[in-house]
C-alpha cells in the first residue's frame, strides 16, 4: 500500500486520492483533522498544490491571482531611471513602470505576484529562474525586465491550459522529479523547450554528427543530461527529472523507476 | 547595481552617437548584468543594440560565411551552413555554459566576455584589470584555473571563451563600426591582446566602436575537426584547458592546419610553431605528440597550474587524434 498521503504511484493524472485509496492511517488523520468528503477532497487537492508550487496555474487566472497582485506594495511612487514597459505573460498584458535595473525575474516576482519563478543564485549559475521567451528558455534573472517590451514570455504558470497541467508537469509528477521543488519551475520551463529544440533538430556538444541533423530528434539519455545541465538541483532529483523528460519526448508511458514497497516487501526486509 | 539610464536603439547611427566614455552596449547581457550586479562593471547608460540588423548569416568575399554580431549563440551553433562547414565552430560554441545562456549570448557579446578569475569578480580583492594600479591578487594567490603563456606581472588572467578558440583555429576578421561611421576590420588574432602593462585593455577596440560582423574564412576543417574542453565537470562549466584542432588532409597528409588552446592565455592561443610543424606531414600519432611538445615549449606556468603542462600536451594529442579518426 502507498505509504505517502499525497503521493502515488497509481494517481496518473493527477487526480486527487479518493477515500478509499488512502491507508487507514491516512483516513484516520484526516478524520481527525475533521475532514471529510468533498472537504476532504479539497484539502488534498490544497495540499498537492502547496507541496509543488506548479500546479499555481490552476490557480492562477482566476481570483487567487487576482488577490495575490493586489497584496504587493503600491508601486514606488519615485523610480530612478524609469521605463515603461508591456510585459506581455502568460498571454495577459501588464503596463509597468519600472526601475531600468529590475531583471524580469524580479518583476515577474515582485510586480506581478507570478512567484512561480524562482530566484536561485541570480547570476546566471543555477536555472531556477528560467522562463520561455519568444519560443526560447532563457534566464530571466540575467535579463532586464526593460528589455522585453513586445516579447512573449511564458512561465510555469502559464504552461496549462484549461485548467489542464501540461504534460511535462504532469509527468514530474508522475516520476516524482523533484524533492524540494525549488529548481522545478526552472527545470519544467527547461524540459518544455527541450521539447521544441528536438523538433527542430538542434544539435548539443554530445550531439555525434553536427553535418547531418534531422528534425524530430530521438534524445539519448546522455543527450537529455548535456542538454539539461543548465538547471541544477540542489536535491539532487535528476534520474527522475530524466525520466519525467522521456515519457514527454518519447510519448511512451514510461514506467516510473521507483515503486512503493508492498506490505510483504516491508515485513521481508524487516525480518532479513 | 548602480543606477543607469536604458536606451534601446533601432539604427547604429544613434547607438554610436549615444555613446560615451561610460556607456556600455547590451547584447545577451549574460556578462554585463552579471558584473554590473557585482559591481565590477559600473556603465551609467546601457544601449541595447540588440535591435540593430546585425543577425544573419551570409556567404562572404573571402569564400566563407559572415556571422550577424547580434546573432545568438544558439543559433549561430545549430545554423545549418555553420554546422555544415564549420562543425568546429559549433562544436565549441556547444560546449560553453547552457541551452539558456546560448539562447541569449550574442557573437558580439562573447567575444568581449571579461575573464572568469575569482578577483576581478571580487571588488574587496586587488586586481589589476578591474581596478588598474590596485596589483593582481592572483599573482601570488589562487592560481590554479590562470595562464601559462603570455602573461605579465601585472594579470596572469585567462579568456574564458569557447567559441573564440574555434575563431583562432579557423581564423576569422572582426567588423566594427567606428563613432565617426566608417568602419574598420580586424584580424581575429590581433583582436584580443596580452595583458602588458595594460591588463584593464582586453582587446584591441577602441572605446564606442561597435562589433557588427564576425567573417570566417573559407571553410577548410569539415571532414577533421575537434573541440576538446576538460572542465571540473562534464557540462556546464568554463574550460580549464580546451584545444580547438581542424586538419585538412590529402592522402594522408596534412596539407591545412588550424590548432589553438583555451585557458591558458589572456587570449585564445593560436599554436603557430605547432601548427607549421604539422603542415605537409603525415597524421600520425608520432608527429601530433611532437606538435603538442613543441607547442607547451614555451609554458611557465606556477606551482598551482603546473598540472597545465602536462594536461595541455595530452589534448592537444587527443585533440588531433580525434580529428583525424573520428568518422563524423
Ligand atoms: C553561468 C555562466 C556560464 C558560462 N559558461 C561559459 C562557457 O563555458 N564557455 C564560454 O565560452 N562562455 C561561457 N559563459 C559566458 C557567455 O558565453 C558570455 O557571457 C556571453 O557570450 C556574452 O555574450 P552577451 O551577448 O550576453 O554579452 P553581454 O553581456 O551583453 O556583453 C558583454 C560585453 O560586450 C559588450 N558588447 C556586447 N555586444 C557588443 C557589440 N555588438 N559591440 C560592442 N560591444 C558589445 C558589452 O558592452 C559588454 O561589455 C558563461 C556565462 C555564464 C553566466
Ligand atoms: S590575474 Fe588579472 S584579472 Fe586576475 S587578479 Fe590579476 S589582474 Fe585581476
Ligand atoms: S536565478 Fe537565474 S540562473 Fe540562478
Ligand atoms: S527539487 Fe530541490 S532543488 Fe531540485
Amino acid at each position: 500500500m502507498p505509504k505517502s498521503i499525497f503521493m502515488k504511484k497509481s494517481d496518473k493524472s493527477q487526480q486527487v486520492n479518493t477515500p478509499d485509496e488512502l491507508t487507514a492511517d491516512e483516513n484516520i488523520i484526516l478524520d481527525a483533522m475533521g475532514l471529510s468528503a468533498s472537504s476532504r477532497r479539497k484539502f488534498l487537492r490544497q495540499v498537492s498544490t502547496g507541496s509543488l508550487g506548479i500546479y499555481a496555474s490552476s490557480f492562477f487566472s482566476s481570483e487567487v491571482f487576482a488577490q495575490t497582485v493586489q497584496d504587493l506594495p503600491e508601486q514606488a511612487q519615485i523610480l530612478l531611471n524609469e521605463i515603461k514597459v508591456n510585459l506581455r505573460v502568460n498571454n495577459m498584458v501588464k503596463p509597468l513602470a519600472i526601475d531600468s535595473r529590475m531583471s524580469l525575474l524580479d518583476a515577474l516576482r515582485e510586480r506581478l505576484a507570478l512567484t512561480g519563478t524562482k530566484k536561485g543564485c541570480d547570476h546566471g549559475q543555477c536555472g531556477a529562474c528560467t522562463v520561455i521567451i519568444d519560443g526560447k528558455r532563457k534566464l530571466s534573472c540575467l535579463t532586464l525586465a526593460a528589455t522585453c517590451e513586445g516579447k512573449e514570455i511564458t512561465t510555469v504558470e502559464g504552461l496549462a491550459k484549461n485548467g489542464e497541467m501540461h504534460d511535462m508537469q504532469k509527468a514530474f509528477v508522475k516520476h516524482d522529479g523533484f524533492q524540494c521543488g525549488y529548481c522545478t519551475p526552472g527545470q519544467i520551463c527547461s524540459s518544455v523547450a527541450l521539447l521544441e529544440e528536438a523538433k527542430n533538430g538542434e544539435a548539443s556538444y554530445v550531439t555525434e554528427d553536427l553535418k547531418n541533423i534531422k528534425s524530430g530528434l530521438k534524445l539519448s539519455e546522455e543527450e537529455i543530461r548535456e542538454r539539461m545541465s543548465g538547471n541544477i538541483c540542489r536535491c539532487g532529483a535528476y534520474n527522475n527529472i530524466v525520466q519525467a523528460f522521456k515519457e514527454v519526448h518519447s510519448g511512451d508511458d514510461v514506467m516510473p523507476t521507483w515503486e512503493f514497497a508492498t506490505a510483504e516487501q516491508m515485513k521481508k526486509a524487516k525480518n532479513a | 547595481m548602480r543606477p543607469f539610464t536604458y536606451t534601446a536603439s533601432t539604427n547604429k547611427e544613434a547607438a554610436l552617437r549615444a555613446f560615451t566614455t561610460t556607456s556600455h552596449y547590451l547584447g545577451g547581457g549574460t556578462n554585463l548584468v552579471d558584473l554590473m550586479k557585482e559591481d565590477v562593471a559600473r556603465p551609467d547608460q546601457l544601449i541595447d543594440v540588440n535591435n540593430l540588423e546585425y543577425n544573419e548569416i551570409v556567404k562572404n568575399d573571402k569564400g566563407g560565411f559572415t556571422l550577424g554580431a547580434l546573432l545568438s549563440n544558439a543559433a549561430t551553433a545549430n545554423n545549418k551552413d555553420v554546422r555544415q562547414n564549420y562543425p568546429l565552430l559549433s562544436m565549441a560554441m556547444l560546449s560553453a555554459a547552457t541551452a539558456q545562456i546560448r539562447n541569449m549570448a550574442t557573437n558580439g557579446g562573447n567575444l568581449l566576455q571579461r575573464t572568469r578569475c575569482p578577483y576581478f569578480f571580487e571588488t574587496s580583492m586587488p586586481c589589476n584589470k578591474r581596478a588598474p594600479g590596485s596589483g593582481c591578487g592572483a599573482l601570488k594567490g589562487m592560481n590554479a584555473t590562470h595562464a601559462i603563456f603570455g602573461y605579465s606581472q601585472k594579470c596572469i588572467a585567462t579568456n574564458p571563451s569557447d567559441m573564440c578558440v574555434a575563431l583562432a583555429a579557423i581564423g576569422a576578421t572582426v567588423e566594427v563600426q567606428k563613432q565617426d561611421g566608417s568602419s574598420r576590420m580586424i584580424d581575429f588574432n590581433d583582436f584580443h591582446r596580452l595583458p602588458e602593462d595594460q591588463p584593464e585593455k582586453d582587446n584591441t577596440l577602441n572605446q564606442g566602436e561597435l562589433i557588427t560582423a564576425i567573417h570566417l574564412n573559407e571553410p577548410a576543417f569539415s571532414d577533421h575537426y575537434y573541440y576538446l574542453k576538460i572542465r571540473e565537470r562534464s557540462s556546464y562549466a568554463f574550460a580549464l584547458i580546451s584545444v580547438a584542432a581542424g586538419m585538412q588532409i590529402k592522402n594522408g597528409t596534412i596539407s591545412k592546419i588550424g590548432l589553438a588552446m583555451g585557458g591558458v592565455a589572456h587570449k585564445p592561443w593560436k599554436l603557430t610553431e605547432a601548427e607549421a610543424f604539422l603542415t605537409g606531414k603525415s597524421a600520425s600519432q608520432a608527429n601530433f605528440e611532437e606538435a603538442a611538445m613543441i607547442a607547451m615549449k614555451a609554458a611557465k606556468p606556477f606551482e598551482a597550474n603546473k598540472y597545465k603542462v602536462d594536461m595541455g600536451e595530452k589534448a592537444i594529442v587527443r585533440a588531433l587524434t580525434q580529428a583525424y579518426e573520428r568518422k563524423y
